[in-house]
């Protein structure tokens, strides 16, 4: 789908971790369905980036705005209710509760929430869509690790985000597994979803994402489609020198 | 069938007074007291698995108001019995709007000192602006009474306990219990879905304090805010287990008997049986008989 209007501003943002700076003067711009990467070496402050979209973390200073909603100042769950939705780098899943029930989890609480059965119909879709559809009723610790990362992101899916962001959620597949989840993710873009993505698979960032921003220790180096950014000399130095 | 099964269960609690002698009808009213105090406690601190050791001050305004009420301003019981619920649940969410933002540990802690906190303050109170003059409290109640208003609050938290399982904020608490990082980032607002439990446990810890208040006859800051209740009620319902709503009342009945016979046998020692059970319960059944009856459940079926 062509992007539409922006939708999410960065604007000058900056986090600093005591004396660290791990995001500096970050700004880019994502529009409506658009898969916007954010790629780096280790440390460069792309899950800080993440964390302080969703409001897990404080911005030191600069703005977040998602639609002319300011969400700088906003805690988690206003954000959430906002529309945002987020996977975890490392997955996090809810241990003691159903297939089911943790997508339900995505649904109940959202900016538009359902409860009852409609809640369990819907969360029964996408989980069908998901490949989960015959481990509903199991719990969580039957499943397999990309079973794991299917269930966060149908989490994620359940609250119908403005803006999906998914950090690093093709890690630690295997071969196969890569493939299979790199085609979720296109199933997703070509829904005309929009998505902020971290990840280190080029294969995935040069098939998925409209644009990058490639991040080194906490400020942005190059900008542009992934063909762009990847030959920019400044972001092979990066990924050469210190990745 | 459920329901049926269940108005019998009432039934057969409510008859108890007609059938017993004074001595067995005491102790029921004693489990009653705890049978109301640990399911309502368990509904907050059951899925949260924040442990709450402010049963004692809100049991403590319950009582005290209740004879403070009618010693020093004239009023009548009912008046109290209904202010002191709802003067509890304004302090439970002072106090958890202060503590439930930071992490469990502050809070845990903070409830521990709560019920001194306060037995302090209204001592200091009596003893400086009321004079120290002895608070009665006289009612035509006979324990029969006593019994049939606690088994009313019991089946009113059973309600709410069991509308709470089916509700949004019983889910967001369940969340919360699991991954609070991830409860927050669905949408829940932790902070307030805690407070609001938190106040629903304050209320019915004073409402019952104010039912048994006539039981003392004589009120005493010392006695009613009791360190040692908030202790037996946490151990009754880790005892039969939090995480089903009936589980603290399968702890209730053979705690309440055992303790009648150590505080019999051993007066002195009771606050060294209370840790030691504590101890026990935590490290042998930490999901209490009603998770034991599961997992052999579970394992009978295989
Ligand atoms: N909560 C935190 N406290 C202190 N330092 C942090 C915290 N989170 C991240 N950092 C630091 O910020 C920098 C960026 O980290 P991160 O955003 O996780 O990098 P990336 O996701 O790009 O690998 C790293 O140096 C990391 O050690
Ligand atoms: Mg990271």
């Amino acid at each position: 789908m062509t992007p539409g209007d922006t939708i999410l501003r960065v604007q000058n943002l900056t986090k600093r971790f005591g004396g660290l700076v791990a995001v500096n003067d970050l700004s880019f711009d994502v529009r409506e369905h658009e898969v916007m990467g954010i790629i780096g070496p280790n440390g460069s402050g792309k899950s800080t980036t993440m964390n302080l979209i969703s409001g897990a973390l404080k911005a030191s200073s600069g703005a977040i705005v998602l639609k002319g909603a300011d969400l700088t100042p906003l805690p988690p769950h206003k954000i959430a209710r906002l529309g945002v939705a987020r996977t975890f780098q490392l997955v996090r899943i809810l241990p003691k509760l159903t297939v089911l029930e943790n997508v339900i989890a995505g649904a109940a609480f959202s900016h538009k929430p359902r409860w009852g059965a409609e809640a369990e119909r819907f969360a029964s879709d996408l989980l069908d869509r998901l490949e989960l559809g015959d481990k509903k009723d199991l719990g969580v610790d039957a499943l397999t690790y990309i079973d794991q990362k299917r269930l966060e992101l149908a989490r994620a899916l359940a609250s119908e985000p403005e803006v999906l962001l998914l950090d690093e959620w093709l890690a630690g597949l295997n071969p196969s597994e890569l493939q299979i989840g790199i085609a979720l993710i296109a199933d997703l873009r070509s829904e005309g979803r929009t998505i902020i993505l971290v990840e280190h698979v080029m294969d995935a960032i040069r098939s998925l994402c409209d644009r990058c921003v490639v991040m080194n220790s906490g400020t942005k180096i190059a900008e542009g489609t992934p063909a762009e950014v990847l030959s920019d000399a400044e972001v092979i130095r990066a990924y050469l020198g210190e990745g | 069938m459920q329901n049926l099964a269940l108005g019998g269960l009432l039934l057969a609690a409510a008859v108890v007074p007609l059938v017993s002698d004074g001595y067995w009808l005491s102790i029921a009213t004693t489990a009653m007291m705890y049978i109301a105090l640990s399911t309502s406690w368990a509904l907050f601190s059951g899925p949260t698995h924040l442990i709450a050791l402010s049963t004692g001050a809100f049991f403590g305004i319950g009582g005290y108001m209740v004879g403070t009420g009618m010693s020093d301003y004239e009023q009548s019981f009912w008046t109290m019995a209904l202010i002191a619920p709802l003067v509890a649940t304004a302090l439970a969410l002072l106090v958890g709007l202060a503590t439930l933002r930071l992490s469990g540990v502050y809070f845990v802690i903070f409830t521990l000192g709560l019920a001194e906190m306060v037995r302090n303050l209204v001592s200091w109170v009596q003893n400086n602006f009321l004079g120290s003059r002895g608070l009665y409290v006289l009612t035509d109640f006979t324990e029969a009474h006593i019994y049939w208003m606690l088994l009313a609050v019991a089946a009113v938290v059973f309600l709410a306990g069991s509308w709470l399982n089916r509700s949004r904020l019983g889910f967001a608490l369940r969340i919360i219990g699991n991954d609070e990082e991830v409860a927050r980032h669905v949408g829940i607002n932790t902070a307030w879905s805690k407070v609001i439990l938190f106040m629903t446990t304050g209320f019915f810890a004073a409402l019952v304090g104010a039912i048994v208040a006539p039981r003392y006859s004589y009120i005493e800051p010392n006695v009613v805010f009791s360190p040692e209740l908030s202790f037996m009620v946490v151990i009754m319902a880790l005892l039969g287990g939090v995480h089903r709503l009936w589980g603290p009342l399968v702890g209730v009945i053979p705690f309440t008997l055992a303790w009648e016979a150590i505080t019999v046998s051993f007066p002195n020692s009771t606050t060294l049986f209370l840790g030691l059970s504590f101890l026990l319960i935590v490290y042998l059944i930490p999901h209490g008989f009603t998770g034991l009856f599961e997992t052999m459940l579970g394992r009978m079926r295989k």
